[in-house]
């Protein structure tokens, strides 16, 4: 199926994947530190495992940013 | 008030632009910004809003001046190590421009003081460091309605957004400070100090289009920058109905201090 993530199409190798599953997909080691916009709607961390993510979703995934002097 | 003739060459360039003209060099002069953290973004932000002759800017942080911050803080010299962040601060400021009044915190903001440092601002920009004290600082401008920007930069990246009253605020997006176990250490750390300088900088750009009010200003959205691409991407959000601090049924009615990770306490 077809994706938006970030703004760029890209092609994933899947019929159905949940956001937990997108995300290890990508790589993106720390969950906790990202939050995920799927069509508009910000989504509820308790709900990444059973959100299905469909063919010409948009997701974005907005990280968690502090001043750069420490490890965030 | 009336301009000196030397205020008036002074503010020339922003004088002639028809959204500034005499009338909003007045608005600037008249305004009182306050920053929050005197580090990589605040360095641009104060910079800038001296030169611009903001009236009366406020400075919190209650750090010193390590050798460490002065490849991103350019407001500190070295000879500024060891010597208060706010002192430092102040100082390059007086020498920027004569006009601005500047008030100088040398503390920790908390649940306790921050509505009183914040009240008698027309705007805040949060430049700060940690995520408690980004919170801190988006409740209590929601909770006493006052206007502020948001900012956070990291290695070669940087995110912006501006709140009013009624639009999106930072707990729309990002609920909660991460857990205190997943912030990845220390070590992998670092940010590009010019970075803070283009993050802050369009900081001090949205402050000054709120008090000129010209333009549109960052609200209900997050502009997000990739120095290695350099590529700015404005990703639409919207305000959350649900959002803890800013929803219909707020549960959070009172300010809270997050405990601060080990890792932030000291630098280094
Ligand atoms: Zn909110």
């Amino acid at each position: 199926m077809k994706l938006t993530i970030n703004g760029n199409l890209e092609t994933i190798d899947h019929e159905k994947i949940t956001v937990t599953e997108l995300l290890k997909l990508k790589n993106v080691e720390v969950p906790q530190m990202v939050s995920v916009e799927l069509n508009g709607e910000i989504i509820d961390q308790s709900e990444y495992e059973k959100i299905q993510i469909k063919d010409s979703d948009a997701i974005e995934f907005l990280y968690f940013m502090g001043g750069g002097s420490f490890g965030i | 008030m009336n301009f000196s003739e030397d205020q008036i060459y002074r503010y020339s360039r922003h004088i002639i632009l028809n959204e500034v003209g005499g009338e909003g060099q007045k608005k600037f002069l008249e305004s009182k910004i306050l920053v929050v953290g005197a580090g990589g973004l605040g360095s641009p932000v104060l910079t800038y809003l001296a030169a611009a002759g903001i009236g009366t800017l406020g400075i919190v942080d209650s750090d010193v001046v390590d050798l460490s911050n002065l490849q991103r803080q350019i407001i500190h010299f070295t000879p500024d190590v060891d010597l208060s962040k706010v002192e430092s601060a102040k100082n390059k400021i007086e020498q920027i421009n004569p006009d601005v009044k500047v008030n100088t915190y040398n503390i920790r903001l908390t649940s306790q003081n921050i509505v009183e440092i914040i009240k008698d601002y027309d705007f805040i920009i949060d430049g700060t460091d940690n995520f408690p004290t980004k919170f801190l600082v988006n409740d209590a401008c929601v909770m006493i309605g006052k206007p502020y920007s948001h900012a956070g930069i990291l290695r070669f990246n940087g995110q912006t957004f501006t709140y009013t009253p009624g639009n999106m605020c930072y707990r729309c997006i990002f609920k909660e400070p991460p857990p205190k176990g997943v912030i990845p250490t220390c070590s992998e750390a670092g940010i590009l100090g010019a970075v803070a300088g283009v993050i802050g900088t369009i900081q001090a750009v949205e402050a000054l289009k709120y008090i000129l009010n010209k333009g549109k200003l960052l609200t209900n959205k997050l502009l997000t920058f990739d120095a290695l691409t350099t590529q700015f991407r404005e990703i639409k959000l919207k305000k959350n109905e649900n959002c803890a601090v800013c929803g219909k049924n707020p549960s959070i009615t009172e300010l809270h201090d997050y405990e601060q990770p080990v890792c932030e306490i000291k630098e280094q």
